[in-house]
């Protein structure tokens, strides 16, 4: 089936066109019998009291702001330890988390400040923050290792400005990667962006039976959580998702939208869009900008087109809605 | 003096050990065995024993907890997509216990699908459909046609089989000796091959049942059980009846066609018998000498025509049981059990056709392995491995 029970439920007045076909009839009918379910989906729920994916979109962490010498000064704190979280409802991951979630805060700074983020490592292995961005040697989160128990200060300056992503730079480096030690970090330009709903959306995935292969893809963690949850956004308001591919084991990822195009900033290193499309590809570590707006009301899916990763959980729904902003 | 030494004080010795065991178990149980680790996953072990498709828009699958706690089957993965399912009579299966999982799915007729359980732990276990094709239900029509199926590789080569009983009667007594050592090859074949299967499906087993033991012990115990019962029978004369010999010999083969039904049925259900009349030709061909072996020790004799009706049944009609239990309610455990007591009886019927065999060689003053025996023996092999290269199941 290439849509879901509950779409092919929704509508269908539409499957029913194949006159005469009994067989199409019937199989919508089947698929409309689960239609409280769905087809291809997570049975059930999860505990969203810890970490609701829907909550994470849209908060950014900005840090504790301070001016010194004429100077923002931003304090983040971010603390490594180990944190058993939910990827699918019922299924469990023991996962090693920044300040308890995964993905961990999403870091959110102006271009030109001063940055100033406390590291506590309260795992019992040894991890660190590696930034993507412009740093001093020493402030890279490779070599420092941060032990059980210690305390590390990273100190720079936001540059360049862009969609970035943070994580553990220990060796093993994959396996404290994939098990959940990322986050996006966003710098913004001086002169700002226009006011848009900005969400973010980090493009993971779970070796849930750790045979070096995902059992469980997702953005921001929850196989089919925005689907269960549709993102609601408004009719004709600008949208900016700030998107960040931290999938292990597979190459490449991607990002589709339905019904809709979007203008796409790699990197968000510049402030003209670099193409115009509803299909993204995305290399481990590669993100970037989407802008959109959509011109009518309903529910719109996206979803990695790389379809076993969507059908394995990463799959979502923008619901739009009308009326004003 | 010894009764007097039974009283209730002896009763009281008696279970004075299982009074310790008692106090043993209720401290473990309170206080633990100090060997708890709180830290470590649970070790899990789901088992599908069978995935039928009864309809075209559903897997069913029954699953089996072999692990030593009950787990939790959180989600399933058809074909690298993540799909609804409903667990009966729920999706926390205790230990040892089982759950019938259906999968809403509208499959593709002919093609393969892999079905994952996960676990609460994300733990994976896979089960394989080679080829979608609809599960024969129960019904009327499904019954007489599975019925037909072990027919024709039951009781109709093994009546057929038999049919060479006239023929061999004429044969001197060095070619009945060779017919006999040739009723040992394949026997010694039907052992190896009936063992194996056993063993197969054994693995298949949750590891709790400890499939391989099982299958050795069984077909052991099935062995010293038939001898002693033979012993039993033959009340005091010097040998065995060689009718009765030929009964044994029936019920080897027949719990052995059983296996091949079960085989069968299973492989027809599960889409696996592609090449249906193939296979069963093949059956029918590997199975034609089974008669010969049934006769061959009374072919001294001359019994009534329905002792030989009754011969034909016992040994073929099995397998139409086979097809209807493989099936309709294949269940690996049974198959195993089935499996492993045919290997035994087949085992005790060697036992007891080499006996005659070197019985009948002492009367006749021949070698026992003279050149007839032994080239009936290798030929009885020969047939067998030849005709099984038609039935790859």
């Amino acid at each position: 089936m290439g849509i879901s029970g509950t779409l092919l439920g929704g509508y269908a007045g539409q499957a029913r066109g194949h006159n005469g076909e009994d067989h199409a009839t019937e199989i919508a009918q089947a698929a409309t019998d689960h239609s409280s379910h769905g087809g291809n989906s997570t049975v059930g729920d999860v505990d969203t009291s810890r970490f609701d994916p829907s909550g994470f979109l849209r908060d950014f962490y900005w840090g504790e702001e301070r001016r010194e010498g004429g100077r923002v000064v931003r304090e983040y704190e971010l603390t490594a330890e180990g944190a058993e979280i939910e990827v699918a409802p019922g299924v469990a991951y023991p996962a090693w988390a920044y300040n308890g979630q995964v993905p961990g805060p999403t870091l959110r700074a102006r271009e030109g400040d001063r940055l100033r983020v406390v590291f506590r490592n309260q795992d019992a292995h040894p991890h660190t923050i590696h930034f993507h961005g412009f740093h001093p040697a020493n402030m890279d989160g490779v070599f420092e290792l941060v032990g059980p128990g210690q305390e590390f200060v990273y100190e720079f300056d936001a540059e360049p400005f862009g969609c970035h992503l943070y994580h553990c730079h220990t060796s093993p480096l994959r396996k404290h990667i994939e098990k959940g030690l990322y986050g996006a970090f966003v710098i913004d330009p001086r002169e700002g962006r226009p006011e848009a709903d900005e969400l973010v959306m980090v493009m993971n995935g779970f070796d849930t039976n750790f045979n070096a292969a995902n059992e469980v893809y997702a953005v921001n963690t929850v196989a089919f959580h925005y689907k269960k949850n549709p993102i609601e956004i408004r009719k004709d308001e600008l949208v900016r998702v700030y998107v960040v591919n931290v999938l292990e084991f597979d190459f490449l990822n991607s990002f589709h939208t339905h019904a809709n195009f979007f203008e796409y900033y790699p990197t968000g290193t510049r402030l003209e869009p670099s193409e115009f499309t509803d299909t993204k590809m995305f290399a481990q570590g590669e993100r970037g900008i989407m802008e959109f707006r959509y011109r009518l009301p309903g529910k719109f899916m996206f979803h990695a087109h790389v379809s076993e990763f969507a059908e394995l959980g990463w799959m979502g729904l923008f619901d739009v809605k009308e009326g004003p902003v | 003096m010894t009764s007097s030494r039974r009283g209730p004080g002896w009763v009281l010795l008696g279970l004075l050990p299982l009074l310790g065991l008692g106090v043993l178990l209720a401290l473990i149980v309170l206080n633990g065995a100090g060997v708890d680790r709180a830290d470590r996953p649970p070790i899990e072990d789901l088992t599908v024993q069978r995935v039928a498709l009864p309809t075209e828009h559903e897997f069913v699958l029954s699953v089996r907890n072999g692990g030593p706690e009950p787990v939790t089957l959180s989600q399933i993965v058809v074909n690298d997509a993540i799909w609804d399912f409903e667990a009966e009579p729920s999706n926390t299966i205790a230990r040892l216990g089982s759950a019938t999982v259906t999968v809403p799915y509208t499959w593709v007729e002919g093609e393969a699908y892999e079905i994952v359980l996960m676990t609460s732990t994300g733990t994976t276990f896979a089960a394989e459909v080679p080829v979608a094709v609809l599960t024969p239900g129960f019904s009327g029509e499904t019954f007489w046609r599975y019925a037909l199926i072990g027919t024709y590789v039951g009781v109709i080569p093994v009546a057929l089989g038999l049919l060479w009983y006239p023929f061999l009667r004429r044969l001197g007594s060095s070619g009945m000796n060779f017919v006999l050592a040739l009723t040992v090859g394949l026997l010694a074949f039907l052992v190896i091959d009936t063992l194996e299967e056993a063993m197969e499906v054994a693995t298949g087993l949750p590891g709790v049942f400890s499939g391989i033991p099982m299958v050795i012990l069984l077909t052991s115990l099935t062995l010293l059980g038939l001898l002693g019962a033979e012993r039993l029978f033959r009340r005091g004369r010097e040998d065995a009846s060689r009718l009765a010999t030929s009964y044994r010999i029936a019920l080897g083969i027949g719990l052995h066609n059983l296996g091949e039904g079960l085989a069968i049925g299973a492989a027809f259900a599960l889409g696996e018998a592609a090449l249906g009349v193939f296979l069963v030709v093949g059956f029918t061909l590997h199975n034609i000498t089974e008669g010969v072996g049934i006769a061959a020790p009374i072919l001294r004799e001359r019994p009534s025509l329905t002792h030989f009706v009754w011969l034909a049944l016992l040994g073929g009609g099995p397998a139409v049981l086979g097809t209807w239990i493989g099936g309709f309610a294949y269940s690996p455990l049974t198959s195993t059990i089935f499996l492993a007591v045919g290997a035994g009886a087949i085992l005790q019927v060697i036992y007891e056709v080499t006996r005659l065999l070197l019985k009948d060689s002492a009367q006749s003053k021949t070698p026992a392995l003279s050149g007839a025996n032994l080239g009936g023996l290798v030929m009885g092999v020969a047939i067998m491995y030849a005709t099984a290269l038609l039935v790859s199941v």
